[in-house]
């Protein structure tokens, strides 16, 4: 019985090093959180949790800035680009898992090899060609980028969840004398659920927190999206409104990461199943 | 002639003469109106817009004498031509697969008719068309998307590589020129260029390496800390842990590069409090590097936890069992059992991982923004990867011809190791860990 003490270490030592773990991945969060509703503007405060807490950055941010007005542009943006962005992946994938045609092979492999380009090479390009046709500052440029470019980055996800549905399911609805459309519309979809949950919300997430696109093609004020507007408020060098930026931040992360938190069982689902068929 | 031959003869001369021959009336109408749609469009500008793919211009702007005033005329637009060939160029291979789809359809068609089968009507081949090529009917619209906004820019930025599109050679006022591989050339030749190339190109791949290798091993070494028995609350553990995964990247970059400000970060000042004197987090070379790859790792290391995480509770516990049996201690299990399955389960990720940080955008840009600058760079500083050179000669030195370049290089890279990884995996497949 003298391995007892030992046993009881590597416990101690284990809660210990979970602690001191968790401390870290929280911090820059709480520490956010806190700065929120600090008084002043200063980046510093000797203690974690400020001597005077206040809601003023709040209050400022809808006065002084134009906060509401991003949100709804980023409200607007997102909902569209997931919508449109959804469905087309719906579409493309449910085609490439469940039909065999000429080209198959050779759009998938083509889907590969646009991957490993650069993200926003395409999107850089796209930029000469607004600038040079004066198509800059549109939301619209947003949507149909973001929803096109997401077909790409989640087909390989989606076609893999597609493939682990049974033949036999369509089989028997065919036999039945359902149609094309019918057996992808009754039965595809309704079991399509849980994919379509994490695409959109990786393509809703995507149009988040995507500033460098949106920071290229938005020019006005009123037009930007909150990722832009926050990344503006924080980035000149000589900035002094850390606090607000704060306040900003914490109203975009909150929603954003309960959400990812909620729905934990279907991101970590996509990403195995992503990762298996890498 | 066979009605087979025939029929195909006719339509290859024009498109949808064969369909009538074959008493399609109205299906070889469409067929014929389409062509000749398109042979009015081949004329009236599209080889004109082929032309301009080629030469990209040959009037500059110019001051013209009118009169006894000067003007300036607009000459042409390189990149306009360049687009718009682009598009008459997608248009003339979209018509190409029309008219051979036209011939093969009078083909067969011809062939049913020699065989004494009945003829579809217009309206029944629509129908058999929605039967028999559902998926393309499906694919359309978002394949259509996918051309337009993916691969033709991604063809207009490949091709800018081989212009000499690049400052001070901006159209309208100046011609753009197909330069070849100059550009390539000057990157590998051209003093100032090929030293930023090589020092960034070197800086790329080991951030890449050392980013991965960090968070692969952060990851599976936390989840098999929650995975142990002894561990109790192992939910609430993971989901602590994979708060940084959850919070919008961009938000917690730039929340962590305030906390690392050298004067008024918070973390020099707890540093300072504890008696110790501050590092120069973002502004000294190496220590730049070294908190870029602290940030991602705290990033990286929830992803790989999850998937540490999935394969770990598919380890039979009995493997655990019978090495207790044999005697061998925890490190060892870890070692001989934990380990190579995971490495199993996850090594084409790993791979994978790899090429995705070549591209890891947010993490530089946010963080320091490629600075503390270099001197001795092209337009960049110590912590750039090729990705964020590559924005930055686009965007804010409005060197296209050498950003396209980069992208090229980086495909290259990125392209390399993803066959490769793909080549490992089907190797692996072909073998089982537990038989």
């Amino acid at each position: 019985m003298n391995r007892k003490p030992e046993e009881a270490a590597k416990t101690i030592g284990s809660y210990a090093l979970l602690i001191l773990l968790s401390f870290i991945s929280l911090f820059p969060a709480i520490w956010i959180v806190m700065s929120s509703f600090k008084t002043g503007n200063s980046l510093f405060s000797d203690t974690l949790i400020p001597h005077k807490l206040t809601l003023v950055h709040y209050q400022e941010l809808f006065e002084q800035t134009k906060y509401l007005q991003w949100f709804l542009n980023t409200l607007k943006v997102a909902a569209l680009s997931t919508l449109i962005g959804t469905s087309l992946l719906l579409l493309a994938s449910y085609a490439i898992s469940r039909y065999r045609f000429a080209g198959r092979k050779s759009m998938l492999t083509a889907f590969l090899v646009l991957q490993m380009f650069p993200g926003f090479m395409a999107m850089i390009a796209i930029y000469v060609l607004l600038n040079t046709l004066g198509l800059l500052n549109s939301h619209w440029a947003l949507v149909l980028v973001y929803s096109s470019g997401s077909i790409i980055t989640n087909v390989f996800v989606a076609k893999g969840f597609f493939d682990t549905i049974p033949k036999s399911l369509e089989d028997a609805a065919r036999i039945d004398g359902a149609s094309h459309m019918k057996v992808f519309l009754s039965i595809m979809m309704p079991l399509s659920k849980p994919m379509l949950t994490y695409a959109s919300l990786m393509i809703f997430n995507g149009c988040f927190v995507d500033f460098i696109f949106a920071d290229l093609i938005l020019r006005t004020e009123e037009k930007r999206t909150l990722a832009v507007g926050l990344f503006r408020m924080v980035n000149q060098s000589n900035s002094t409104e850390f606090t607000l930026f704060a306040a900003g931040a914490v109203l975009v992360a909150l929603p954003v990461t309960l959400l990812f938190i909620f729905l934990q069982r279907f991101l970590i689902e996509g990403l195995t199943a992503g990762a298996m068929k890498g | 002639m066979p009605k087979k031959t025939g029929a195909a003869v006719l339509s290859a001369v024009i498109p949808g003469l064969g369909q009538i021959y074959n008493r399609q009336w109205l299906k070889g109408l469409t067929f014929l109106l389409t062509g000749m749609a398109w042979f009015y469009f081949m004329i009236h500008g599209l080889t004109g817009h082929l032309r301009g793919l080629i030469t990209l211009g040959e009037l500059p702007s110019r001051m013209v004498k009118v009169g006894k005033m000067t003007r300036m005329v607009e000459g042409d637009h390189s990149i306009f031509m360049m687009i718009n060939g682009l598009m008459a160029l997608l248009a003339l291979l979209l018509y190409c697969g029309f008219y051979l789809l036209n011939i093969r359809d009078a083909f067969m068609v011809g062939a049913a008719r020699a065989r004494q089968e009945p003829i579809r009507s217009f309206g029944q081949s629509l129908k058999y068309m929605g039967r028999r090529h559902f998926a393309y009917l499906v694919l359309a619209i978002p394949l259509t998307a996918i051309v337009f906004l993916t691969i033709l820019p991604l063809v207009f930025s490949v091709l800018l590589a081989f212009t000499n599109y690049a400052d001070p050679i901006l159209p309208p006022a100046n011609l753009v020129d197909w330069v070849g591989f100059g550009n390539f050339k000057k990157m590998l030749s051209l003093d100032v260029w090929s030293s930023t190339f090589v020092g960034i190109l070197t800086w790329t791949l080991c951030w890449a390496v050392i980013a991965t290798v960090t968070t692969y091993i952060g990851g599976v070494l936390v989840a098999v800390l929650i995975h142990q028995p002894r561990v109790r609350f192992k939910k609430l553990w993971r989901t602590l842990l994979i708060v940084p995964f959850a919070i919008p990247n961009m938000i917690s970059l730039l929340v962590m590069r305030n906390m690392f400000n050298n004067q008024f970060g918070p973390v020099n000042k707890y540093l300072g409090m504890i008696g110790l004197n501050g590092l120069p987090w973002l502004t000294d070379p190496f220590w730049a590097k070294v908190t870029v790859i602290l940030a991602n790792m705290w990033i990286g290391i929830p992803v790989t936890m999850i998937l540490a995480f999935g394969v770990l509770t598919t380890i039979p516990r009995d493997l655990y069992e019978a090495a207790e049996v044999d005697g061998a201690g925890s490190a060892h299990k870890f070692r001989m059992i934990t380990l190579p399955m995971v490495l199993f389960a996850t090594a084409p990720i790993l791979i994978m991982q790899f090429a995705g940080n070549i591209n890891s955008f947010n993490v530089i840009y946010l963080m320091t923004n490629g600075e503390p600058v270099n001197p001795h760079y092209q337009y960049a500083g110590d912590t750039d990867l090729l990705v964020t050179w590559l924005y930055k000669l686009a965007l804010n030195q409005s060197q296209y011809s050498f950003a396209s370049v980069i992208g090229i290089i980086i495909f290259l890279l990125v392209a390399t190791f993803s066959i490769w990884s793909y080549r490992r995996t089907r190797s692996y497949k072909e073998e089982d860990m537990i038989t």
